[in-house]
């Protein structure tokens, strides 16, 4: 089991982040006229409204919610005074929130794209295998609060924590140490996550990276040069 | 004064037979690909009508152009940026395909293949989306071609606001009609531009032409809802909008545009206007909706005007174009003899393609002696088509200046008419119109005879803004990014389907 432990999540995170930067590297300086949002509200208006804006606003609480959650050090939680049954709490009930929007707006956007004619005949297959791959993920998450419910002293969120920073610290034994002995359901979480990273600079969610974040600072119009010597 | 140059184009109404001859063109060359078969470049609409896509015109519905904020400041019509970027996960105005039309091609090899039957074998459509037999076609980019469709549907045309007693224009007697081929206008203060969140779409310095980057967009769809004319399609197929590009690999060759080119009616001209850039947003923000043409008019510059030129080659406006500008169709028709109107000033886009109104005919009633005539000039509240209809349509409402145009234009006809039939110059029916014989001479050749050398005047790219063909040399031409490939094959990682592939089930034969 430790050799498992070890190549899951020892090893394939780095692997995974690894295809995730180099993929998307290349996808964006070689077809970048592959990257794009790939919307489908031409075809379809009223429930892409609905769903869209619920999974979104889900998503995203959730992507930050995570970043934070488990990127922050513990010396920062100590130092604002946040305990770790504290902390767990919080996450369980943003999580909880954020997730069940997400799962609302995630339902409606797969019926849509497996029932309606015009969605499901210009899909790709990747558009499916996306929608599914962030269910199955959301789903594992929402299990992992019920059990999470079961021990409140914010232990277990403690080592998935740890698991992340040392990841991120090149502390791979530790990770594997910190991450052995948690729940099944919260490393099935962590190894589809990985795998997210993986089919990420294949699939249509590199248009997360293109967040037009620089359109509030900018000027209205835009005039370009032809050829300047 | 910051000297600008750009390429415009005028459409002369009075002359357009509606053959669809620029549209046809425009596709086969530029949309005839997977995504954008429901989308028209150029398209021609029989107006009164609502228009492709439906209303099109209707800006509480579409949100298109821009609007003048409580405190006097220019912002789009859509909201601001904040607000464009809170409707990225789904835009609200953004028109459904329906609202243009279902892409649909008909079975016909059915013809060649139906087996022996009692019945002659019938092409029956199929959607070009879903590849699915479609039992009805709904709509089509022409669907109000001619009149087509009740008067009851025609008349939510937004043209007919403040029109006196719309409703009987719906009689057999009383209808009325003229084509209005639209495109691209390329203004000056483009809407799209600024409603774009990843910075793709950009006007060119050297001829104003407005495009969109195809590797930069992202495909966010502010566009296709913020450009008041809707001319901006969604690619549905590769996920990216699409416009006319005003055949820009023509234009730099100095070669007209396909749609102009292809003309048979000679109604189009292509010709360099100059412009102060720095007045632009001043001319777009005047308070007042009727006062915009004019002060778009006011935004060009006399190309004759030596201040001007020195301007313009301090800006490094070449002297070939220069020249062009002098010899603009577009300058003479528009600012010298004002017969050519822009379409919705009230968008506040300062749009660059512009409309010579059609004269109509005049009334049983004007004929049997009942309308008052001035002079040859009859009034021209019995022309057929209401004057306030195309007022609304070219004016913002302001009847003047199309009143202008059109008593231009018939007394240039009088004019002609007077000469070569009976052999006077009439010169009161210039002076009632503020033309001089040299000038009617000249709108005489340009509107009447329009020879092609007259009819286009494009000036080649210099060779300062011109890119550098050697390093071009062995390249892929006009694609769509990423030199030679398109981002779509076979073995694609990126997982996208092969353009030019038509989904569409096989027809089968049933005995």
């Amino acid at each position: 089991m430790s050799y498992f432990n070890t190549l899951a999540f020892g090893i394939y995170p780095y692997v995974a982040m690894a295809i995730l930067f180099i993929g998307s590297w290349i996808r964006y300086d070689r077809e970048q006229y592959s990257w794009k949002a790939s919307s489908s509200q031409l075809l379809e208006k009223e429930k892409l409204r609905l769903g869209s804006i619920l999974f979104h606003i889900g998503i995203l609480g959730i992507f930050f919610g995570h970043l934070f959650g488990l990127l922050t050090p513990v010396e920062i939680w100590h130092a604002i005074g946040v305990t770790a049954p504290m902390k767990q709490l919080v996450a369980m009930g943003a999580g909880g929130l954020f997730g069940l929007i997400c799962f609302i707006g995630l339902t409606i956007l797969i019926q849509r794209r497996l029932f309606n004619p015009r969605i499901r005949a210009t899909s790709k297959k990747m558009d499916i295998v996306i929608l599914f791959l962030l269910y199955a993920q959301l789903i594992l998450g929402l299990i992992s609060i019920g059990i999470s419910a079961g021990h409140l002293d914010g232990h277990e969120m403690m080592k998935l924590m740890m698991w992340a920073q040392n990841i991120m610290t090149l502390d791979l034994v530790d990770a594997v140490e910190n991450i052995s002995s948690v729940h099944w359901i919260f490393k099935m979480h962590i190894m589809l996550g990985m795998t997210l990273f993986v089919v990420f600079p294949f699939s249509r969610l590199v248009h997360m990276l293109s967040a037009p974040v620089q359109y509030v600072t900018r000027q209205h119009q835009i005039v370009r040069k032809r050829f300047t010597r | 004064m910051k000297v600008r140059a750009q390429i415009g184009m005028v459409l002369n109404l009075d002359k357009c037979i509606g053959c669809h001859t620029c549209s046809i063109t425009c596709k086969n060359v530029w949309t005839s690909r997977e995504g954008v078969e429901y989308a028209w470049f150029n398209n021609v609409e029989t107006k009164p009508g609502i228009g492709f896509p439906k209303e099109w015109e209707n800006q509480e519905k579409w949100k298109g152009g821009w609007k003048r904020d409580a405190g006097g400041k220019l912002q789009l019509k859509i909201g601001g940026k904040l607000r464009v970027l809170a409707n990225i996960f789904a835009n609200p105005d953004l028109p459904e395909i329906d609202d243009y039309y279902e892409p649909f091609d008909f079975d016909y090899q059915y013809l060649h293949n139906a087996p022996d039957k009692k019945h002659q074998p019938v092409a029956r459509p199929r959607s070009l989306i879903t590849g699915q037999r479609m039992e009805k076609i709904e709509w089509g980019p022409n669907w109000e071609e001619i009149l087509g469709t009740e008067f009851e549907k025609r008349k939510a045309d937004k043209n007919f606001d403040d029109v006196v007693q719309k409703d009987i224009y719906g009689q057999f007697e009383k209808t009325f009609m003229m084509y209005l081929p639209r495109l691209c206008e390329h203004c000056l203060n483009p809407a799209c531009v600024a409603a774009c969140p990843s910075g793709a779409i950009y006007k060119r310095e050297e001829d104003g032409i407005v495009l969109i980057d195809q590797e930069k967009c992202r495909g966010w769809r502010m566009c296709v809802s913020a450009c008041p004319y809707k001319k901006i399609y969604y690619n549905w197929k590769s996920g990216k909008s699409e416009k006319c590009i005003f055949c820009f690999p023509r234009i730099e060759a100095g070669q007209p545009t396909v749609c102009s080119e292809t003309c048979v009616g000679r109604i189009r001209y292509l010709g360099v206007l100059l412009y102060d850039a720095d007045k632009i947003e001043a001319a777009a923000n005047t308070p007042n909706e009727k006062d915009l043409y004019q002060s778009q008019i006011d935004l060009f510059l006399d190309p004759e005007d030596p201040k001007v030129i020195a301007a313009a080659r301090k800006e490094g406006i070449s002297d070939n174009w220069i020249k062009a500008a002098q010899r603009s169709p577009v300058y003479k028709i528009a600012m010298d003899w004002k017969v050519a109107l822009p379409l919705h000033p009230e968008y506040r886009t300062l749009p660059m393609v512009w409309y010579v109104p059609p004269l109509s005919p005049i009334q049983t009633a004007a004929q049997a002696g009942h309308v008052g005539m001035n002079g040859v000039i009859p009034d021209l509240k019995s022309l057929r088509i209401p004057l306030r209809y195309l007022a609304n349509l070219l004016t913002a409402g302001d009847e003047k200046p199309v009143e202008r145009a059109l008593e231009r234009m018939i007394a240039m006809r009088a004019f002609k008419r007077s000469q070569q039939v009976d052999g006077v110059e009439d010169l009161d029916v210039l002076k009632q119109v503020g033309l001089t014989p040299v000038q009617v001479e000249e709108m005489y050749r340009y509107m009447a005879l329009a020879n092609y050398e007259d009819r286009f005047v494009i000036p080649t790219s210099h060779t300062t803004y011109a890119e550098n063909a050697y390093d071009l040399k062995s390249s892929c031409g006009f694609s769509f990014g990423n030199g030679c490939g398109d981002g779509n094959n076979g073995v694609n990682l990126f997982g996208s389907q092969q353009i030019g592939v038509r989904q569409v089930i096989p027809v089968v034969v049933e005995e």
